[in-house]
């Protein structure tokens, strides 16, 4: 990407962050039963699925890696399960404090919050298997068998409020929006989406610098 | 209601905090990582 259409796309980003951040301090009334402390839900949700679209980048990449060998898969895995597991941490912060004043509690071990904290330790692994690991091809394919493998938990999160029983649950079954949470909640994730592919497209482009300087030191040593 | 706000401030400074010091980390790798390419492809430049 040019530097100029990278200027513009980071142009973009910060516009629709202003837009999000507006939609949900100036626009959206304050949800009646949980207060203020509600408006966490339209970064917390967002980050959420944006950590799942990480996810299934990294699955699709780890295959496509897995089928052709093709480095380009690789870079892509690796740069979005870092995404994936930065959205994964924004998430597991931002829930207990939303959860301490509406539950009473931070934590409770419940099945949507177990499921979402093991989903988050299988990237994080992911990501330790791809520092500690040498530059063989060893070790992208290990970390690619894991990236397919640790995807099976992300319908068991997204499912989970629905396939354990109601009591055991803290997060509701159903969620009913008024039509401006919703307009709030598309604008969050608009700005949401935008602003990880900005992070995914910047990520990528290190991991490209990092190749050809790999590519660099093989000729000098060569030589 | 107003004694939420305080969870409503540290959640959003939570996200904005990671949202930099992400942003930052990324700027500084690139910047190391190119500091490092302009190096070699001197060292490689001068060996030819």
């Amino acid at each position: 990407m040019s530097a100029r259409l990278s200027n513009l796309f980071a142009a973009l980003v910060f516009l629709s962050m202003i837009a999000a951040l507006g939609a949900v301090f100036l626009y959206v009334p304050t949800e009646r039963t949980m207060g203020l402390v509600q408006r966490i839900f339209y970064f917390h949700v967002p980050a959420a699925i944006s950590a799942f679209l990480a996810f299934f980048i990294v699955f699709v990449a780890s295959i496509q890696y897995l089928r052709t060998q093709e480095m380009k898969w690789d870079r892509l895995a690796l740069s979005a399960a870092e995404l994936g597991v930065l959205f994964g941490l924004i998430v597991l912060i931002t829930g207990p404090i939303w959860a301490r004043p509406i539950w009473g509690v931070y934590w409770r071990w419940e099945p949507r919050l177990t499921s979402m904290l093991i989903l988050f330790s299988m990237y994080v692994a992911y990501l330790m298997v791809r520092s500690y690991g040498t530059s063989s091809a060893r070790t992208p394919r290990l970390a690619s068998v894991l990236g397919i493998l640790a995807f099976v938990n992300v319908p068991l999160v997204y499912y989970s409020v629905n396939l354990w029983a109601a009591e055991q649950q803290l997060h509701p079954q159903k969620i009913a929006l008024e039509p401006p949470m919703k307009y709030t909640l598309y604008i969050c994730y608009a700005a949401f989406l935008l602003f990880f592919l900005f992070l995914l497209q910047r990520r990528l482009e290190l991991e490209k610098t990092a190749d050809a300087l790999t590519d660099l030191q093989q000729q000098l040593s060569d030589d | 209601m107003e004694s939420t706000f305080s969870y409503l401030f540290a959640g959003y400074a939570a996200i904005w905090i990671l949202f930099f010091a992400y942003l930052l980390r990324l700027r500084r790798r690139e910047k190391d990582l190119r500091q490092e390419l302009e190096l070699l492809r001197d060292q490689v430049a001068k060996k030819q």
